[in-house]
């Protein structure tokens, strides 16, 4: 017998009683009085930087150094200038010496500070992990997680992710460290 | 608790002042679980839905992971079945070698680790870069993990500089954290522009869309797989959840319970291949079906891998995951142990076999 | 009220003082006390190492034993919870014994407010067993409202200070057969949880479960410290003397 028939008659013959699936529509998780506030909150919390953008998000991220200095950048935002052109790219490691990526996200979610970025599909979403230094624009907010996977739409096929903060390891004596693999530091420019 | 474990406790009960170190490091994360749980008013009823999915995704097994099959081809995914650790392993060797690839960089999966696909793969000529810093520590040391979560919270971080001067080459002495994890990062980078294949491991696989979902805080599963064209995703059976609005409840567990984070920094969700690349999705048994079928044994088939039952035993705390000699350690190990990497203990005694022979006459 | 005492083998044996001690509180809160003499050891060190068929007839001893009667009290929070909660799963079907532990006793049903002097300041070890099985606290694991019955048995005792600790439900060590098998690592627990109280500043360490004081006590002896150990009702039944 193949694997894949044995497997599943093996789970079949060890047969755990039925259970049935809890209902979650019925559960009433916590909510914050000051959706934005909260966001700000938790991106802070996981080592990001939250922006309340009232003027034009190019001149927020001129105050950002990070992005001022930057010889090399990506904007996957409309109306954001990057100088390298993602469409060009053919080969993502042509993309390791990005310094400044900014992405959009569809929205963000105040109890952990992630945000939800989908690649649409894009050839090339290592950018997003290659480049030192990452703003991510986003203007909807949800509270909390099981808002946040009723309003995703999941892609047939593709990636998508939450991130919350920069990169960051703890594994050297539990020292926290950012900046691990991916990027050094996360910006969180929030629209209305 | 595993045989052998009072003996192998006694290299870290008898040195007290690391006794002490290593007990005070792994009680830290329980508080910060503590403090993290703490702004989650529904967290029992949380865990509690949590089991019960988890009940039910074990309960339609079968039929769930016939659906997530079905979606992942749908979504460009190749699918594999193994049936035990040698099966898998020669699963991914043969992927690998099909296509060339020599670089494998891989993210934490404690799969992997017990099928011992590193010491398998090497054998075979293909280098093998964990990428998660505390798994590159320990694999550097060629040690298991001692941790699921923090793979080398048993070592100093003056070891680690000794081990980076060695292995990197960082200035001798240099034991400051972050100017290691630096020195890590560049290494590393290197590794993953070179590599040709990306292995992960599977925190999540949704029976409705045949996604799947890795967890890292340092994003090296997402850098292991958006580079090199071929993507291998690594599972056990009981990955399973039926639909991603169940995700919800797991996520806002894992990383609280695990190092008291509201999230873990990247949760990816893949549904098949970049654009131009593979993705292959290898499906593991090897002894979960058999955990099935023994009710006593069925609940630790809902671990989600936290950890946080480690953090909070002071004998883990106190004797070190060495100490278990299995690939997961502490509480939950040694109910998975049992089942597992040792031979089953005998389930009745002398007097209760005499007892019912006496009765049967 | 009437109540039957179920006393442990090992308190019967080793620390006969705090089955005196429980009949006497017990008493002088006007509680009529029996202490059926056919009682032997519940099972629970055979169930606990996985032994389950040794453990049965025991535990059908225990119910035989106590039949005759409506309340059952014991001064053990694992004993007890061998009787309420593993009982059942060794003999199905069987009747339940309607068994309280002694604090949970006092504190839910007898409901008497105790008045009494104790001038010490007094650490509180909360046994696993009656903490997690018989929830005689709130366990700091669990995100539920702090409570803790018996240091609400101890509140009303004049002089009786409880020092905090800094960690206020860690194991002890014992664990039944873990201390025979595992020594080494129920030693260092054992002398963690004391260094904790003497940290806190404790005169007096009390407990629930004599098996727990009886580590640390052994542990206290030969590491000649001054710290002493006492059960709750050897406590109780000083106080209100």
């Amino acid at each position: 017998m193949a694997a894949r028939d044995e497997i599943l008659a093996k789970l079949r013959a060890a047969a755990a009683p039925a259970v049935e699936l809890p209902d979650l529509s019925r559960f009433a998780p916590v909510t914050y009085p000051d959706l934005r506030e909260r966001f700000a909150k938790s991106v802070i919390e996981v080592g990001g930087r939250c922006v309340f953008v009232a003027g034009s998000l190019q001149d927020e991220l001129a105050k950002i150094p990070e992005f001022a200095n930057a010889r090399r950048s990506v904007s996957l935002v409309p109306g954001v200038e990057g100088n390298v052109d993602l469409t060009a790219v053919s080969d993502p490691h042509e993309l390791n010496d990005i310094d400044f990526c900014v992405v959009p996200a569809e929205f963000g979610v105040a109890e952990n500070g992630a945000c939800w970025i989908t690649d649409h599909g894009r050839a090339n979403r290592a950018v997003c992990f290659l480049t030192q230094h990452l703003a991510i624009v986003v203007r909807d907010l949800v509270h909390n997680l099981h808002q946040a996977y009723e309003r995703i739409q999941m892609p047939g096929r593709g990636f998508a992710m939450f991130l919350s903060g920069p990169s960051k390891t703890a594994d050297i004596e539990q020292a926290l460290v950012i900046g691990a693999h991916g990027a050094r530091s996360c910006t969180v420019l929030v629209t209305s | 608790m595993t045989a052998g474990h009072p003996r192998r406790a006694l290299q870290l009960v008898q040195n007290p002042e690391r006794l002490h170190w290593h007990d005070q490091a792994v009680w830290f994360v329980r508080q910060k679980r503590d403090i993290a749980r703490s702004f989650v008013p529904e967290w029992e009823e949380l865990r509690s839905l949590a089991s019960q999915i988890k009940a039910h995704a074990l309960s339609r097994l079968p039929d769930y992971l016939e659906q997530f099959e079905s979606r992942a081809k749908a979504a460009g995914a190749v699918v594999h079945w193994a049936r035990d650790a040698d099966e898998h392993n020669r699963i991914v060797l043969s992927l690998l070698r099909e296509r060339g690839v020599t670089r494998l960089v891989k993210s934490k999966s404690m799969l992997t680790e017990e099928c011992k696909l590193n010491e398998h793969l090497e054998a075979h000529g293909i280098e093998v870069v964990d990428t998660d810093l505390g798994e590159r520590i320990v694999q550097f040391r060629r040690e298991p993990p001692s941790h699921i979560v923090m793979p080398a919270i048993h070592l100093k971080k003056e070891e680690i500089g000794a081990l980076f001067h060695d292995e990197l080459g960082t200035p001798e002495g240099l034991s400051d954290p972050k100017a290691l994890a630096e020195a890590a990062r560049v290494h590393m980078r290197e590794k993953f522009l070179a590599a040709q294949a990306g292995l992960t491991g599977v925190n999540f696989a949704i029976a409705s869309t045949g996604g799947v979902v890795v967890c890292t805080n340092e994003g090296n599963a997402d850098l292991g797989t958006s580079l090199p064209p071929l993507h291998i995703a690594c599972m056990g059976v009981e990955k399973i959840v039926p639909s991603p609005r169940e995700l919800a409840v797991f996520l806002r567990l894992l990383a609280r319970s695990a190092t008291g984070q509201p999230i873990t920094t990247y949760t990816s969700h893949f549904h098949g291949p970049k654009p131009g690349g593979e993705m292959h999705i290898v499906i593991v048994d090897h002894g979960r079906s058999r955990i099935l079928a023994r009710p006593e044994f069925r609940a630790s088939l809902k671990c989600i891998r936290c950890a946080a039952c480690m953090n909070t035993c002071p004998v883990y705390r106190r004797s070190g995951g060495h100490s278990y000699g299995v690939t997961v350690p502490g509480p939950i190990g040694s109910v998975l142990a049992r089942q597992r990497d040792l031979p089953p203990m005998p389930r009745k005694s002398f007097r209760a076999q005499w007892r019912d022979r006496g009765r049967a006459r | 009220m009437e109540v039957a005492l179920f006393i442990p083998c090992y308190v019967d044996q080793l620390y006969p003082q705090v089955g005196m001690a429980t009949a006497t509180l017990l008493e002088r809160l006007g509680v009529k006390v029996h202490f059926p003499e056919a009682q032997t050891c519940c099972g629970q060190p055979m169930a606990n190492s996985g032994f389950f068929d040794d453990a049965r007839p025991l535990a059908a001893r225990m119910l035989r034993v106590f039949e005759p009667y409506q309340v059952v009290v014991c001064p053990s929070g694992s004993c007890t919870s061998m009787v309420r909660n593993h009982f059942p799963e060794l003999l199905p079907g069987a009747p339940r014994l309607p068994v309280y532990e002694l604090v949970e006793f006092l504190h839910d049903v007898l409901k008497a407010p105790l008045r009494g002097r104790f001038p010490f300041r007094v650490g509180l070890h909360q046994s696993c067993h009656g903490l997690r099985e018989l929830r005689l606290g709130s366990g700091s694991e669990r995100l539920v409202p702090a409570f803790s019955k018996t240091a609400d048995l101890l509140a009303g005792i004049e002089g009786l200070q409880l020092v905090e600790l800094s960690r206020s439900d860690e194991c002890c060590g014992f664990g039944g057969t873990f201390a025979v098998t595992e020594e080494a690592v129920s030693c260092a627990m054992g002398r963690d949880r004391i260094a904790d109280h003497e940290r806190a500043g404790a005169e007096v360490i009390a407990g629930g479960d004599v098996s727990c004081l009886m580590h640390l006590e052994g542990l206290l002896r030969r590491d000649g410290k001054r710290l002493r150990t006492m059960h709750v009702a050897e406590l109780l039944a000083e106080a209100t003397a």
